[in-house]
């Protein structure tokens, strides 16, 4: 099993998902995350006051899918995130030891 | 106050008894409201009441980290509370009993000749009753202002005796010289050395609580990690609200301080409301021009700059004159925010000084250059040829602040001694709501 973690744009999320779907993941996580890498943060100006804010706000996907599908679903993301602008985002990919369905205690696949 | 109460009234009912031929109001020595005008001062009062919370409470607990947002609230809320006890046992009677031209008395402890009873009626107690309500409203909202200049680090033990103190020794003073029939400084007393014209607090509310704001702000020292950490408002929406229950409840403590519902009332409805309008353009625009985009806590402060500064005047100005004076306020004040709190460096945390000290002084300046007979009737300003009124107000202005400045500084060096200003290193980066109170104002799950 691979985990796929993926931080894109917040008004990409149900193109992402809706694609996803689509693949045939049958579910995922999503988490509001902030952070900067080469898209860098803006000046926010309150009365006399100026600030740097350097962590720009992105939406984080987290989803565990069979070895096979993980190239399908990094494709699905890569093609509905992409804006081709600085700050689109990044996917992450990674082995799983171990999942489990905690309702009925399946492993592996089974679980997902 | 009375006096003008009763002045504007008699011919208001007098008027009333030719056509209807009753006789209430020759029974008793006192004047009886006739009840339009009772119904506009109880909503009138209402109205500010609600300007301190929710009003204040949430224009100043957006603008601080959300680690203190009930610390702010409760501020309001405790002093909604707390200075309401201390006016109706005595704080009415020092600020408005007797005949001495500097301070009150104690006639009127625990309402005593103002609530009905033997010796008053009901129907006679109407006036009374309805003006120390009106005032005592004032009374809770100044010392809530300060709040602003200490956000985020005064301890809540020392903030209530502050307030209480503050409210004793210095507004009530300023209350007393600016609007009891025997004020030295008051605009219908025949003898006060300097009639200024203040029609709903510009010294005894903004400037009072503005200077007091400066020093609470030096004295009590910055906040950790100020200027070099963000500390950015954590919630404009809150703020945003809180402004335009300000702007509402604004038409009560202006409109309201007709103590009637009359002409005079309905000038300065329209006055404040024009006011407070161009406040909001003026500081907007200047934001717009010198930052590039216009915010919404510019506009937000725009809008109370214009309405403290049309404060004094609202029945003193006509309503384009208000706007003169909104747009004043509103790029003076954006100056005294952003250019003057940084070039000095001190902390005044939401800007109550830079708003209402600032914003009140210049209102209580503009008056006196366009009072006009038009509303009066017979005060008249620099404007109409009365330059003497700026003297006046200037006396106003210096005698309000110099004791603002002086009393607060007395206050809180007595305090600091006794009891402490600030909390501890620790509970300042914890969050005054979970030091203070034992409370997070955002539990999330």
């Amino acid at each position: 099993m691979k985990k796929i973690e993926a931080v894109i744009r917040h008004f990409k999320l149900e193109e992402v998902k809706d694609a996803l779907t689509e693949a045939g993941v049958s579910g995922m996580t999503v988490t509001e995350v902030r952070g900067f890498g080469r898209q860098k943060g803006h000046k926010e100006q309150y009365r006399g006051a100026e600030y740097t804010v350097d962590f720009v706000p992105k939406v984080k996907i987290e989803l565990i899918v069979d070895d096979d599908e993980s190239q399908k679903v990094v494709d699905a993301i890569l093609n509905t995130a992409r804006t081709g602008q600085i700050g689109d985002g990044k996917i992450f990919v990674s082995d799983l030891g171990e999942a489990v369905r905690i309702r009925t205690g399946e492993t592996g696949s089974e679980s997902l | 106050m009375k006096k003008r109460l009763l002045g504007r009234t008699v011919v208001l009912l007098s008027s009333l008894l030719l056509l209807t031929n009753t006789t209430y109001a020759q029974e008793t020595e006192e004047i009886v409201l006739d009840s339009g005008n009772i119904a506009w001062m109880l909503t009138s009062s209402a109205l500010v009441l609600m300007m301190t919370a929710p009003g204040l409470a949430l224009f100043y607990g957006g603008l601080v980290r959300k680690k203190n947002i009930l610390s702010v609230m409760m501020q309001c809320v405790f002093l909604m509370g707390m200075m309401t006890v201390v006016w109706g046992v005595c704080g009415y009677s020092f600020a408005f009993g007797g005949e001495n031209p500097y301070v009150g008395n104690f006639d009127h402890l625990f309402l005593k000749g103002v609530m009905p009873s033997a010796e008053l009626s009901m129907d006679a107690s109407v006036d009374g009753m309805i003006f120390a309500v009106f005032q005592g409203m004032f009374f809770i909202i100044t010392p809530a202002l300060i709040c602003g200049a200490f956000a985020e680090r005064m301890k809540f033990s020392t903030m209530c005796v502050y307030s209480l103190l503050w409210g004793i020794f210095v507004y009530c003073p300023i209350a007393h010289w600016v609007w009891a029939d025997s004020g030295w400084l008051c605009e219908w007393n025949e003898k006060a050395s300097f009639p200024a014209l203040d029609f709903a607090g510009g010294t005894v509310v903004h400037i009072s609580s503005g200077m007091s704001a400066l020093v609470c702000s030096i004295l009590i020292g910055k906040r950790l990690g100020f200027g070099q950490e963000p500390m950015p408002p954590h919630n404009l929406t809150y703020t945003c609200i809180g402004a335009a229950l300000l702007w509402v409840g604004w038409f009560g403590f202006n409109a309201g301080s007709a103590l009637a519902a009359n002409a005079l009332a309905v000038n300065a409805f329209v006055a404040t409301h024009m006011a407070a309008a161009a406040g909001v353009v003026a500081w907007s625009v200047a934001e717009w021009i010198q930052h590039g985009r216009p915010s919404v806590l510019g506009g937000c402060s725009g809008a109370v700059a214009g309405l403290v500064c049309i404060t004094p005047a609202a029945g003193a100005v006509n309503p384009m004159q208000g706007i003169l004076l909104g747009l004043a306020a509103g790029y003076v004040c954006f100056l005294a925010c952003t250019k003057l709190k940084n070039t000095f460096g001190y902390d005044d945390s939401l800007d109550a000084f830079g708003v209402h000290g600032v914003g009140g002084t210049l209102g209580a300046l503009l008056v006196g250059v366009f009072a006009t007979k038009d509303i009066t009737g017979e005060r008249y300003g620099w404007l109409e040829g009365n330059a003497w009124q700026m003297v006046n107000q200037s006396v106003s202005i210096l005698a309000a602040a110099a004791l603002g400045i002086v009393g607060s500084f007395i206050i809180l060096k007595v305090l600091d001694a006794v009891m402490g200003l600030r909390v501890t290193q620790d509970e300042e980066l914890q969050g005054l709501d979970l030091t203070q109170h034992g409370e997070e104002g955002y539990i999330f799950l």
